[in-house]
C-alpha cells in the first residue's frame, strides 16, 4: 500500500497545483501507524497525508458538510465508499460538480483490536507489505497476517467495483468480494425466536447510546435527527431499559432501510463491538428476497424499494415467515 | 382484590383500522350483532399507510400484547396506493421484529373491507385467541409503563 500512498499523494499534489481542486479529503497520520483519522488538506499543507491498512473510515459522510463549502474537492474513495457517495448524490445531499472522485484500490482494512488480540504488545513501529503487517515491538519483530485482522466490514466485502469514479488508482490485483455476505444473517435466522431474543438482548444491552453508529453512518444525514428531537418521544440520552435499547436500534435500522449501502461503518465505530451491521443486512436481505435485488448506491437516482411497490408484492406474513425460522 | 384482577389480566390488543374499509367493517360487525373480543382496542387511522412503524413500537411499549393492522384490500385503497406501501413497510418491520426475537404471531396485517363485518369479527376473535395462547408480551415492553 506504500506504492498506492505515493500515487495518491502525487495525484493530490498535481491536482492542487493545477488548480483543478482546492482541497483534498483523505486520512491523516496520528501518533502511531494505526492512529489515522479522516482530514482535509490544502495546497500548502499536505503534511501527514497517509493511506495504509488502517484507513478503513468511509469518507463519504464528511462530504455532506464539505459540499456546502466553496470550491472543488478531491476525495479518495474505496470501492465500498463509492456506493455511499452515489446514495448521497441520489438524495441530493452532495453535488457531484464539487468533487473529483478518485477511486483507490482496497484489499480490506485492519481492526487494531484484532491485532492486539494476537498478543501484540509494546509497539514501537509498524510497516506493511502486501499480505502482512510487520510490527516492531519491544519484544522483537512480530508478523501479523492481514487476513487474520480484517475489519468485520471487510470480511463481508460486498463489491470491488467502483460505483462512481473520475479515475481510479489501483496497485496490483484486488482480492474478490465475499459472495456469502449474508451468512451471519442466515445463521441468526436459523435460530429459534428465543435464541435470537437472547442473542440481541446480550448484544444490545452493551449499548451506551453514544450515537457513534448514527454519526458515522453515511445514510444518516437528516439535519434534525429524531433522536435529537425532544418532541419525537423517542429521544433519550441513555437507554433507561431494555425496551429503549431495542427501540433505538430498530428505528436506526429502519430509517436507513433501502438506503443502507451495507458499508459497515456502524459496526466499525461501535465502541462496544455490537454487530449492528447484522440488523441493516437483515433488511437488505429481506428486500432482495421479497422485492427484487437492490443495492443502494449502485446507480444514481434508482428508486428506493421502500418508496416503491408492485401490485404483486408478497404479503407481510410471507416476508416474516420466509426469512425467519 | 387487586391480586385477583392482576392474575386474570386479559391481554391488550391494539388494532389500527383504516377509516374507509376496516373501521366501517368493524361498524358493520357491530350492527350485524357479531361480537369481537373486548381486549381489542381500535384506533382509527385515515389509511393503513398512516401507521408509522413507531406507532407499533409505541403500542408494544405501552403494554400491548399484540398489534394488528387492518386496511382495505390491495387495489381498493381509498387513496389508490396506500395499502401497497403499508404492505412493504410492515413486511420489513415485522420481519425485523421477529429477527429480534419477538414472536411473529404478535404482529399481523389483515385486509378487511367495509362489507366484511363477519371477517372482521372472525379475524379479531382469532387474533385474540392467538395472543391469549402466547400470553403476556415480555420481550418488547417498557417496564415503567406497567403497574
Amino acid at each position: 500500500m506504500q506504492g498506492l500512498e505515493k500515487l495518491m499523494l502525487e495525484k493530490a499534489n498535481a491536482l492542487l497545483q493545477s488548480g483543478e481542486v482546492d482541497r483534498v479529503i483523505g486520512w491523516k497520520k496520528g501518533e502511531s501507524y494505526y492512529d489515522v483519522s479522516p482530514a482535509t488538506f490544502t495546497k500548502d499543507n499536505l503534511e501527514g497525508f497517509v493511506y495504509n491498512c488502517f484507513c478503513g473510515a468511509n469518507l463519504s459522510k464528511y462530504l455532506v458538510a464539505e459540499s456546502k463549502k466553496e470550491g472543488k474537492m478531491l476525495v479518495f474513495l474505496k470501492p465500498c465508499d463509492t456506493y455511499s457517495f452515489n446514495q448521497l448524490l441520489s438524495e441530493h445531499r452532495i453535488e457531484k460538480e464539487k468533487f473529483y472522485v478518485v477511486g483507490v484500490g482496497c484489499n480490506g482494512h485492519l481492526d487494531m483490536n484484532k491485532v492486539y488480540a494476537q498478543g501484540v504488545e509494546g509497539i514501537l513501529s509498524m510497516s506493511e507489505d502486501e499480505n502482512n503487517l510487520i510490527v516492531e515491538t519491544v519484544y522483537g519483530q512480530k508478523i501479523v497476517e492481514k487476513e487474520s485482522a480484517l475489519l468485520i466490514k471487510c470480511l463481508t466485502c460486498k463489491s470491488k467495483e467502483f460505483a462512481v469514479a473520475d479515475e481510479t488508482l489501483v496497485v496490483g490485483e484486488m482480492k474478490p468480494a465475499n459472495p456469502n455476505r449474508f451468512e451471519e444473517v442466515e445463521k441468526l435466522e436459523s435460530m429459534t425466536e428465543a435464541e435470537r431474543y437472547a442473542f440481541w438482548k446480550e448484544q444490545l444491552s452493551k449499548c451506551i447510546r453514544c450515537n457513534a453508529c448514527r454519526n458515522a453512518c453515511p445514510a444518516c444525514t437528516c439535519i434534525n435527527c429524531v433522536f435529537d428531537n425532544n418532541a419525537s418521544g423517542i429521544s433519550a440520552k441513555a437507554n433507561a431499559d431494555e425496551f429503549e435499547e431495542k427501540l433505538f436500534h430498530i428505528i436506526r435500522a429502519y430509517h436507513v432501510a433501502g438506503r443502507c449501502t451495507d458499508c459497515g461503518e456502524c459496526s466499525r465505530v461501535c465502541p462496544q463491538n455490537i454487530p449492528l451491521h447484522l440488523i441493516n443486512r437483515k433488511v437488505i436481505k429481506d428486500i432482495n428476497e421479497n422485492y427484487g435485488d437492490y443495492q443502494a448506491g449502485a446507480e444514481v437516482n434508482a428508486r428506493n424499494p421502500l418508496v416503491n411497490y408492485t401490485k404483486a408484492d408478497v404479503e407481510a406474513k410471507e416476508v416474516v415467515e420466509g426469512g425467519n425460522k | 382484590m387487586q391480586e385477583i384482577e392482576k392474575n386474570q389480566k386479559k391481554p391488550l390488543i391494539v388494532a389500527f383500522c383504516c377509516n374507509w374499509c376496516s373501521y366501517a367493517g368493524a361498524d358493520l360487525a357491530g350492527s350485524s350483532r357479531l361480537s369481537y373480543p373486548a381486549e381489542v382496542k381500535i384506533i382509527k387511522v385515515p389509511c393503513s399507510c398512516r401507521v408509522n412503524p413507531i406507532f407499533i413500537l409505541k403500542a408494544f411499549q405501552r403494554g400491548a400484547d399484540g398489534v394488528i393492522l387492518c386496511g382495505c384490500h390491495p387495489g381498493d385503497c381509498h387513496y389508490s396506493e396506500g395499502n401497497y406501501r403499508t404492505r412493504r413497510r410492515m413486511g420489513l418491520l415485522f420481519s425485523m421484529l421477529n429477527y429480534f426475537g419477538i414472536e411473529k404471531e404478535r404482529t399481523r396485517i389483515e385486509w378487511v373491507s367495509a362489507a366484511e363485518g363477519a371477517k372482521f369479527s372472525a379475524v379479531m376473535n382469532d387474533f385474540a385467541k392467538t395472543i391469549n395462547e402466547l400470553g403476556e408480551n415480555r420481550r418488547l415492553e417498557d417496564l415503567r409503563c406497567k403497574d
